[in-house]
């Protein structure tokens, strides 16, 4: 198997410590991240993602554990954080809300430059970024992005991070806010950011997007993982997921109760695989004996 | 990153303790009164009963000291300023005796000594002060600080309008450094460094951060006054209070207890 591009160790991180408003957010976490995956972190408010994202890029320092970035301790006494951080894009939630520059393309340059590259480099990071989230760099790089809407800010602040070419691209709630077809667009744009072999870390509250995308899905709880598998290992248990908080894709759902109604359904968990389960269980149906 | 930690004076701090059961109108009564007497103080002693009746309050108030003193942490340097400032260039008069000589600067020990007392004067006041915040929250603030003021009414000051301002304003610093945590955070995320450099690259670093959060407090500001509107929020309307202002025996004793303290401490300077 390959280095992981991060790996946490026994992480905990508790917010305001020493002050009677502590928190604490994480309790002993451990995960890492392989080249090429596209892993989704799971859990419902309070359970510690954001948290933990902003430990794995070096912007928080864990009260406890180590966090590694390319093998490297982020905390360590010879540590090199900056290039760590490089590696390491974090788009925050509602990540429009950073946009600061006069254009659009200086915006996304922001990123590119503080790292350093040539004026031709960063131009050609830019308009590259700016297509990979689905915004034509002519049309686009001249306008002022507070002229935007929600959803074309949202990708212009997705472009400012992509622009920093990290190893782990790290989306926390990339489509919360957006209407159906800015979601859809957006999910799109990361399915093919995954497919040219960008390690994607996504964190979300949507179960569907979990289906559809992730390879490997972690679940938080209360600052610990406590479930880890694949999509499928992970909606399997759907007691615990109630339990604390979360649910089933709306197509899992719908093949369960179907199931327990004794229609003999294999399991799914997206939309066209539950089509095609069901298709083929009433074909059976129809077939076989009653 | 927790610039939470760093909130300006004191930020209220919810307990059941007999400080913060007190009618808040007694608390800023008390505050300025003790204020004042600070000022009056002209010898160690007295700033040294002082200091142990601070210390007791904190304790009365059940404010953790650790809490507290992180409290004065933004002040240390204005402190150090006035003590350093004070060594060379306080009045020693021509009989001052010489500490050191740094260069062209002398350091007298009447200096050092003005200088200390200052810095005890300016710490104390922050302390009492932060007391108030600790235990009285922005709301019941507000609420005495209106009933304060409503003397003034008669001179034109809009009273309920400056407390409802405070409140505001108090309420969202807060929200405003979490914001700003939030935002620096992001920047970091793509590159930027801040506090690295010289003085111009600073603030430039800076840009990134302030126009982001102006464009939210401005966002902020306007979805408040739309909230104020849609409840038909009018200062000029006679309101009922959810919670009454009401004068208790906890306040006749503290209010007692705090002109003694004052008369004494007066007396002993
Ligand atoms: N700046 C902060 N100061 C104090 N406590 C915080 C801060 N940020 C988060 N917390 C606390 O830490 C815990 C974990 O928060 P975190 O933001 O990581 O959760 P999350 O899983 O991202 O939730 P959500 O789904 O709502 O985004 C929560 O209990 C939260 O109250
Ligand atoms: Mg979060």
């Amino acid at each position: 198997m390959p280095d992981p591009l991060i790996a946490c160790e026994q992480v905990h991180y508790t917010y305001l410590r020493g002050t009677p408003m502590a928190a604490v957010a994480l309790r002993g976490v451990s995960l890492e991240v392989q080249p090429g995956e596209l892993l989704a972190l799971i859990g419902p408010t309070g359970s510690g993602k954001s948290t933990l994202i902003q430990l794995c890029a070096g912007l928080l320092r864990p009260t406890a554990g180590v966090v590694r970035v390319l093998g490297q301790d982020l905390w360590g006494p010879r540590a090199d954080r900056r290039r760590a951080r490089r590696q390491v894009g974090l788009a925050f939630q509602f990540a429009e809300y950073q946009l600061f520059e006069e254009t659009v393309r200086r915006d996304v340059a922001y990123g590119p430059k503080n790292l350093g590259c040539s004026e031709e480099e960063i131009a050609q990071r830019v308009d590259e970024a700016l297509r990979q989230v689905g915004l034509d760099p002519a049309g686009f790089g001249d306008r002022s992005p507070f002229s935007l809407s929600g959803g074309e800010m949202r990708r212009v602040a997705l472009a400012g991070v992509l622009a920093m070419r990290p190893g782990v691209l790290v989306l926390d709630e990339p489509t919360a806010g957006l209407d159906p077809r800015g979601r859809e667009e957006l999910l799109a744009r990361i399915q093919a950011l995954h497919r040219q072999g960008q390690t994607i870390v996504l964190v979300t509250h949507g179960m569907e997007e979990v289906a559809r995308l992730a390879r490997r899905v972690i679940v938080l709880h209360e600052g610990r993982i406590v479930l880890e598998g694949s999509p499928g290992e992970v909606f399997a248990h759907e007691e615990d997921l109630h339990r604390i908080g979360l649910g089933l894709p709306e197509a899992a759902r719908l093949v369960r109760l179907l199931q327990c109604r004794g229609l003999r359904v294999a399991d799914a968990l997206t939309v066209e695989d539950a089509r095609a389960a069901i298709v083929a269980a009433l074909r059976g149906q129809d077939r076989g004996p009653r | 990153m927790d610039l939470v930690k760093y909130a300006p004076v004191g930020q209220y701090l919810p307990r059941n303790s007999p400080l913060h059961r007190l009618d808040p109108r007694t608390k800023i009564l008390a505050t300025m009164a003790l204020a004042v007497v600070l000022f009056l103080l002209r010898a160690m002693a007295g700033l040294g009963l002082f200091a142990v009746a601070s210390l007791a309050l904190l304790v009365l108030g059940q404010i953790p000291l650790g809490y507290a003193l992180r409290g004065l942490r933004p002040v240390i340097f204005l402190l150090l300023l006035t003590v350093v400032l004070n060594a060379f260039f306080g009045s020693g008069g021509s009989e001052a005796r010489t500490l050191f000589v740094l260069g062209p600067l002398v350091a007298t020990e009447e200096g050092l000594r003005t200088g200390l007392f200052v810095g005890a004067r300016l710490l104390l006041l922050v302390t009492i002060t932060s007391l108030l915040t600790f235990t009285t929250s922005s709301v019941e603030l507000a609420d005495g600080l209106e009933w304060l003021l409503r003397p003034l009414r008669r001179v034109g000051l809009p009273g309920h309008e400056i407390a409802m301002m405070m409140t505001i304003a108090l309420r969202f610093i807060p929200t405003l450094l979490e914001e700003t945590e939030r935002i620096m955070k992001a920047q970091t995320a793509r590159g930027a460094e801040f506090g690295q450099g010289n003085i111009v690259r600073r603030a430039q670093a800076l840009v990134p951060v302030l126009v982001p959060l102006l464009l939210s407090a401005i966002r902020r500001s306007e979805e408040l006054a739309l909230a104020m509107e849609a409840r038909c929020y009018s200062s000029s309307a006679p309101r009922t209070r959810m919670k009454e202002l009401r004068w208790g025996l906890g306040d006749a004793v503290a209010g007692v207890l705090v002109v003694a303290a004052s008369a004494l401490l007066v007396s002993v300077r």
